[in-house]
């Protein structure tokens, strides 16, 4: 069974993103890079599943050269090949731009599974996942918060608002992978060592067959008109525990009368 | 004449979600509130819509759009966005109604924004406002495909208000092609939870890496019976594994916006912070006096929650005669 996962390769959780009022995009240069937690999870279910049932893992990511941290970390995971989509004219895509572009990549691979995150660590639109999946043509099995392929057969456990569907479908598919779907592995030293040789495939929206009026900015159908910041909240009174702290919030919420 | 807003309206624990209310509250507000409302539902469903401001509700009961995830409301929602071109479809930032949105936004080449705390029609088009990045920022965008606009809206984000309106209910063919089938929902599991669901508690107690553990959600359950609230939880502590992932509050999780909201072991990451920043009183425990968390509180003790907590139990009890 073959396996492509798409993740994005992010500013580290340790970085406070911030939005650049002129380009209105993403601040992403300078910044340490890190395979998103949330792609890292759906590597280690391709990961998994590819161990169970046999067959390959294909990382795909889009983004700048401060990407190829993160692809070496999936290939030091267990991945065994990745493709780079490493272009400026991609570069301001909105989430439909985004999936096209993603889809074409995918195109180009043989597949019986692609796993995604639901939705990224920085931008979390979740709707990625699910367009990629219609610009392919096959199911969108989305929220799995546990996958078992048997056969053709692909069937998750999706998180539901009051517990969670048994949700069925036949591959090829596309499963989206809820956070917390599993702990991903650390890479080992001999991981770390073999990804060095792993092929890197680097491909331009072109060599993708998309014109430059379907990705990046003009092909983007959401547009951000302006950037700004919300009114802030004026921090409260924030005290030292004396020994008195529970009674001090319990006169706070007699304040408030809410006791 | 008024431009059509349309909701598409979901159902969940056999009543019509908070959400759709909501968002019909919003589309009355600015236009010509309409409902499109797919599958089996409660019987007081339609009466719900409409007297929360819907004058029109496209509706069908097949149990295809129960039996099977996606595909078919897709179908039929492309269906009427083509045959009547409302100006918005709003939908909740739910799972389905995300999976419908990444669907009909990709089918119909129009795109989509997220995790839209607000809007207005402009100029033909709309201007969703975005409380990006964990609410850090809020911007503007905009749809630029002339066209029904498709917007995914944050929980939480208006007022349900009642409404009434003499109401039209059109019956629609429901979606039936074989290619639609090919994502079933096989069994539905509800895992029970005692107490008041997080969304609508009015007291909500988060735990977050600070507990430092399963066991220790414990104490919380405890403050949470005694002020009558449900407990809730920082990403970090649910993918550390302690709770389950129902109880997560943030971006990614559930939002709420309670009376008052109390952050324990909870250091406040953007990711938090955008589901719960709207409590009306924030009330927080934490031993880093520079956690941002505190920024946003309007009481704070920096101190050891396993002290404070216990401490704020007994009061509360002693005070409550308990």
């Amino acid at each position: 069974m073959n396996v492509v996962v798409c993740g994005k390769v992010i500013p580290a959780s340790t970085v406070t993103i911030e939005i650049d009022p002129n380009t209105k995009r993403m601040v992403r240069k300078g910044v340490p890079h890190e395979l998103d937690p949330a792609a890292a999870s759906a590597v280690e279910e391709g990961l998994r599943l590819t161990e169970k049932h046999g067959g390959t893992v294909t990382l795909i990511t889009m983004g700048t050269s401060d990407a190829t941290i993160g692809i070496r970390n999936a290939l030091a995971m267990g991945a065994a090949s990745a493709v780079h989509i490493l272009d400026n004219a991609v570069a301001g895509s909105d989430t439909l731009a985004t999936a096209k572009i993603l889809a074409a990549a995918i195109k180009k691979q043989a597949f019986d599974l692609v796993l995604c995150a639901t939705e990224s660590s920085d931008s979390y639109s979740g709707i990625v996942a699910g367009q990629i999946a219609y610009f392919l043509g096959v199911p969108p099995v989305t929220f799995a918060k546990e996958i078992t392929v048997e056969g053709d057969q692909i069937s998750i456990k999706r998180q539901s608002e009051t517990g969670y569907d048994i949700v069925a479908a036949k591959l090829p598919a596309l499963v989206s992978c809820s956070s917390g779907i599993n702990e991903p592995r650390y890479p080992q030293l001999k991981g770390i060592m073999a990804a060095k040789k792993k092929e890197i495939k680097v491909y331009t929206a072109s060599d993708l067959g998309l014109g430059p009026d379907e990705v990046g900015e003009k092909g983007a159908r959401e547009k951000v008109l302006s950037v700004g910041r919300p009114p802030k909240r004026q921090a409260g009174k924030a005290v030292t525990d004396e020994g008195e702290g529970g009674k001090q919030i319990a006169d706070f919420l007699a304040e408030i009368k809410v006791i | 004449m008024a431009e059509a807003i349309w909701v598409y309206a979901e159902t969940s624990d056999d009543r019509v979600t908070t959400t759709s209310l909501e968002m019909l509250a919003k589309a009355s507000e600015v236009g010509k509130a309409e409902a499109i409302l797919l599958g089996p539902a409660p019987q007081d469903a339609v009466e719900m819509l409409a007297k929360h401001g819907a004058s029109k509700i496209y509706r069908s009961t097949d149990s295809i759009y129960r039996e099977y995830l996606t595909l078919p409301a897709a179908e039929t929602v492309a269906g009427l966005i083509e045959q009547h071109r409302p100006a918005v479809l709003l939908f909740a930032s739910s799972y389905a109604g995300r999976d419908l949105v990444s669907n009909l936004s990709a089918r119909l080449d129009c795109g989509a924004i997220t995790d839209v705390g607000d809007f207005q029609l402009k100029d033909d088009s709309v201007e969703a406002t975005i409380p990006a990045l964990g609410a850090s920022y809020q911007n503007i965008s905009t749809l630029v495909r002339p066209g029904t606009k498709l917007l995914v809206v944050r929980p939480k984000s208006f007022e349900p208000k009642l409404n009434e309106q003499p109401v039209n209910v059109e019956e629609v063919a429901a979606a039936s092609a074989e290619g639609l089938r090919k994502v079933q929902m096989k069994d539905r599991v509800v895992v029970k939870r005692e107490g008041p669901s997080l969304e609508g508690a009015k007291i909500v107690i988060s735990g977050g890496r600070g507990l430092k553990g399963e066991e220790q959600f414990a104490i919380l359950k405890e403050l949470a019976d005694v002020l009558g609230g449900a407990v809730g939880a920082s990403r970090a502590a649910v993918d550390a594994g302690w709770v389950p992932y129902a109880m997560q509050i943030g971006q990614t999780g559930k939002t709420v916006k309670p009376d008052v909201y109390f952050a324990i072991g909870i250091s406040g990451a953007v990711q938090h912070l955008s589901g719960m920043k709207t409590s009306k009183y924030i009330v927080t425990i934490n031993k880093d006096p520079e956690a941002p968390i505190f920024q946003y509180s309007d009481f704070g003790i920096v101190g050891d929650l396993f002290k404070v907590v216990p401490q704020l139990i007994e009061e509360i009890k002693k005070r409550k005669g308990l």
